[in-house]
């Protein structure tokens, strides 16, 4: 296994670099963020005018004030920033898929085995920085192996960069508070002549560990912390979640072996997961129900839905018919029920009446049948534009497609499917235009009988031909043109023909006949 | 074009003034023979404009045979649900998912031949949740034949000879159907052509000559 590779972003000016870029047009005078101390204003951050002037983030504003008197005191919003932390380290999944919050002013992304997609280790590092810095923010950015080596190597290093080989070489110069030690323990270190962590690591274990024995507290605890630093120790860093997942579980004491048990728990577990989509407001559009087995198997069922909903009643009877097709053995002892997919719904009620609105009963009905038929058998037609008979409907999933939506229903609605005010189209078409034989008297004539499934029929009317030329923006050069006709047999049966091609257009032999619809 | 129309019960041609009621909501039979087209015809004309979906369930032969609906052919007046069912359980079983939603103008289902899931408990569940429900079936039998069943009404539909075109005597002029309603709850069996009237947009009813059932109506 590779190791790991950390990447520690610090932004030590996201707080006056968020103000200055909201005030474009501010002044360079010398300004000071603040917030409200035990003994009056603390300074948070200062601009480059009041650094310069010689203000220091973390004294009183007071103080400050007696080295620059010109010094603005502004307040420091620190709610604010970390939102906008917290928006950037989402952002910085575009490297990894793993990011977390560090500290006020920090984050961590981990880019193992991902850093190639960006041309290499320190290629991915110098875009993100580059990345960064077009957004507005400074930053200095490390890579190691450990996110406590990242994170001081990006904070006390003189060059951070790519650190992955030799972490405990590249660590010793650096002083000991990149080890993320509390104020007193570094105090106590300096005391004892340890400055580096090069000191430190020389200094033998054993009086590291009865030196420090009584302190649990890894921020007190050098020791932990080069452990944690060198990847000795383990360190758990809870990943930046935007959203718990919906999910419902359930565990039985007996495991259940026959599905007519089942039931309940299923219905147990609908309303548990409803109760919890209703707080959020929102409702499921898939829905995974999980049974896991006794010996290790995990038996799943899906179930797509045409309209987010949240009905548990409905939940349940999505998967009712279904169970019967799990494979029981020696019974499941556990169960889950997943909203894998979930969108906004706001609560609604059914009007005076009682009734459930049109659409809801429609969206629940599409449900069952997909669940039964499958996605791909359960459609509605599309118009789509091209001449052409067979591509100008496109079948789309009646999941997908918005039947409920405001303008197609009631009396003013736009129909979805349009007539040719001049063609007339047949009532049903063929999927694939099934080949016949015709009877003609000139190669360019109207037809006068053919043979369509082994059964003659004579043409007694005929109209035609409307002529379909191929698409040749979308089809080889070797399609043919189409002459349709639209025929009466003496049975009065309507048919929907064409010739395929014209005497010596160059592609193909002799016209071949099809039959592609049938007229009511 | 097909317009799709209502069949107007009330149209002077119409022979049987019993007509009234007789599309109440119920599971109609259709056996269009080998070709569907006349039998969908004659089942979209029933509709009329429709501001409801229309939930179009067809078994896999039947799509084989017949074709698919195809949107331009015909201004249905509502927007389709297609269902394409592997089998003929499965497309029964739609059906009755379908006419269980009153949100639907009505639910069309199409069967090949005989086949085994199609029996008279089958049929007479799709008529009760017809009824029950409010929501028009048509069960389209292609190349079917009558057997025991629970329709409300079983019709035999057929193309017939169209009337001359308007323009050109040359070309197929609009759908004409021959009809038979073999058997039904609310009145007598007999025979009619249908014909589409294009310009007051609805089905006219012409009695066959020599149709006995008929005559005794008319006389009574």
């Amino acid at each position: 296994m590779t190791a790991r590779q950390i990447v520690s972003i610090w932004l030590p000016k996201l707080a006056i670099e968020r103000w200055e870029k909201a005030r474009p047009d501010s002044a360079a005078a010398p300004i000071a963020l603040v917030s409200e101390g035990t003994h009056g204003l603390v300074i948070e951050a200062v601009n480059a005018a009041a650094q310069g002037a010689g203000v220091k983030a973390g004294g009183r504003f007071a103080d400050a004030r007696a080295i620059c008197p010109e010094l603005a005191a502004q307040p420091h919003d620190a709610e604010g920033d970390a939102a906008l932390l917290e928006r950037l380290t989402l952002w910085c999944r575009r490297w990894g898929p793993w990011s977390a919050l560090d500290g006020a002013d920090g984050l961590l992304i981990d880019t193992s085995g991902a850093a190639h997609l960006f041309g290499g280790e320190a290629a991915a590092l110098a875009d993100m920085t580059a990345r960064i810095g077009a957004a507005g923010y400074s930053a200095r950015a490390a890579m190691a192996p450990t996110a406590a080596a990242a994170w001081a190597l990006a904070r006390y290093a003189d060059n951070p960069g790519v650190h992955l080989e030799d972490v405990a070489a590249t660590l010793a110069p650096l002083p000991v508070a990149a080890l993320r030690l509390d104020g007193a323990t570094v105090l106590l270190l300096k005391r004892l002549g340890l400055k580096t962590i090069g000191d430190l690591a020389a200094v033998p274990r054993e009086g590291l560990v009865r030196r420090f024995r009584n302190r649990r507290d890894p921020a007190a605890n050098p020791l932990i912390r080069i452990d944690q630093a060198l990847g000795r120790a383990q360190e758990a860093i809870p990943a930046l979640e935007t959203e718990p997942p919906q999910r419902a579980f359930a565990r039985v004491a007996e495991p259940i072996l026959h599905v007519s048990i089942l039931l309940p728990v299923l219905e147990g577990l609908s309303e548990r997961l409803s109760a919890s989509l209703r707080k959020r407001h929102r409702g499921a559009r898939r829905l995974g129900f999980e049974a896991f087995r006794v010996d290790g198997h995990v038996a799943r069922l899906e179930a797509e839905l045409a309209r987010p909903t949240r009905d548990p009643a409905h939940m349940t009877k999505l998967f009712t018919e279904r169970l019967e097709g799990l494979e029981a053995g020696f019974g499941f002892d556990a169960f889950a029920l997943t909203a894998l997919w979930h969108e906004a719904l706001d609560a609604a009620q059914p009007d005076l009446s009682g009734e459930v609105a049109d659409d809801a009963l429609l969206a629940g009905m599409i449900d069952r049948l997909v669940v039964r038929l499958g996605r791909r058998n359960v459609r509605v037609p599309e118009p789509r534009e091209s001449h052409m008979p067979e591509r100008s409907v496109r079948w789309l999933s009646a999941v997908d497609a918005d039947l409920a939506s405001p303008p197609r229903a009631g009396p003013n609605r736009t129909p979805r499917q349009l007539p040719l005010p001049f063609h007339q189209r047949p009532l049903r078409l063929l999927d694939s235009p099934e080949p016949i034989s015709v009877l003609y008297i000139t190669p360019e004539g109207v037809p006068r009988r053919f043979t369509w499934r082994r059964a003659q029929h004579e043409v007694v009317r005929v109209e035609g031909p409307e002529r379909i030329a191929p698409e040749w923006w979308r089809e080889k050069s070797t399609a043919r043109l189409r002459d349709y006709y639209r025929v009466e047999d003496e049975a009065g049966g309507r048919y929907w023909i064409y010739r395929n091609g014209l005497v010596g257009d160059g592609r193909g032999g002799a016209p071949d006949w099809y039959l592609h619809g049938l007229f009511a | 074009m097909f317009h799709v129309s209502r069949l107007d019960p009330r149209a002077e041609t119409a022979p049987d003034p019993s007509l009234d009621g007789a599309f109440a909501p119920c599971l109609q039979e259709i056996f269009p023979g080998p070709h569907p087209a006349s039998g969908t015809g004659f089942a979209l004309a029933q509709l009329g404009a429709c501001d409801r979906p229309l939930l179009w369930v067809q078994e896999r032969t039947a799509i084989r045979e017949g074709g698919r609906p195809f949107p331009h052919g015909s201004a249905f007046g509502c927007d389709i649900i297609h269902v394409a069912a592997s089998n003929a359980k499965n497309a029964l079983w739609a059906m009755e998912e379908g006419l269980r939603c009153k949100a639907l103008s009505a639910v069309i289902g199409e069967l090949w031949g005989e086949p085994a899931a199609l029996d008279f408990t089958a049929t007479r569940r799709l008529a009760v949740a017809s009824e029950k429900h409010g929501v028009p079936a048509f069960l389209l039998r292609i190349g079917g034949a009558p057997n025991l069943s629970g329709a409300r009404q079983r019709w035999r539909i057929g193309p017939a000879p169209s009337p001359p075109h308007r323009w050109n005597p040359a070309a197929p002029g609009t759908a004409a159907f021959s009809a038979e309603l073999f058997r039904s709850r609310t009145r007598a069996p007999a025979s009619w052509t249908l014909h589409h009237d294009g310009a007051a947009n609805r089905l006219d009813l012409a009695p066959e000559a020599g149709d006995r059932a008929l005559g005794e109506s008319q006389a009574g």
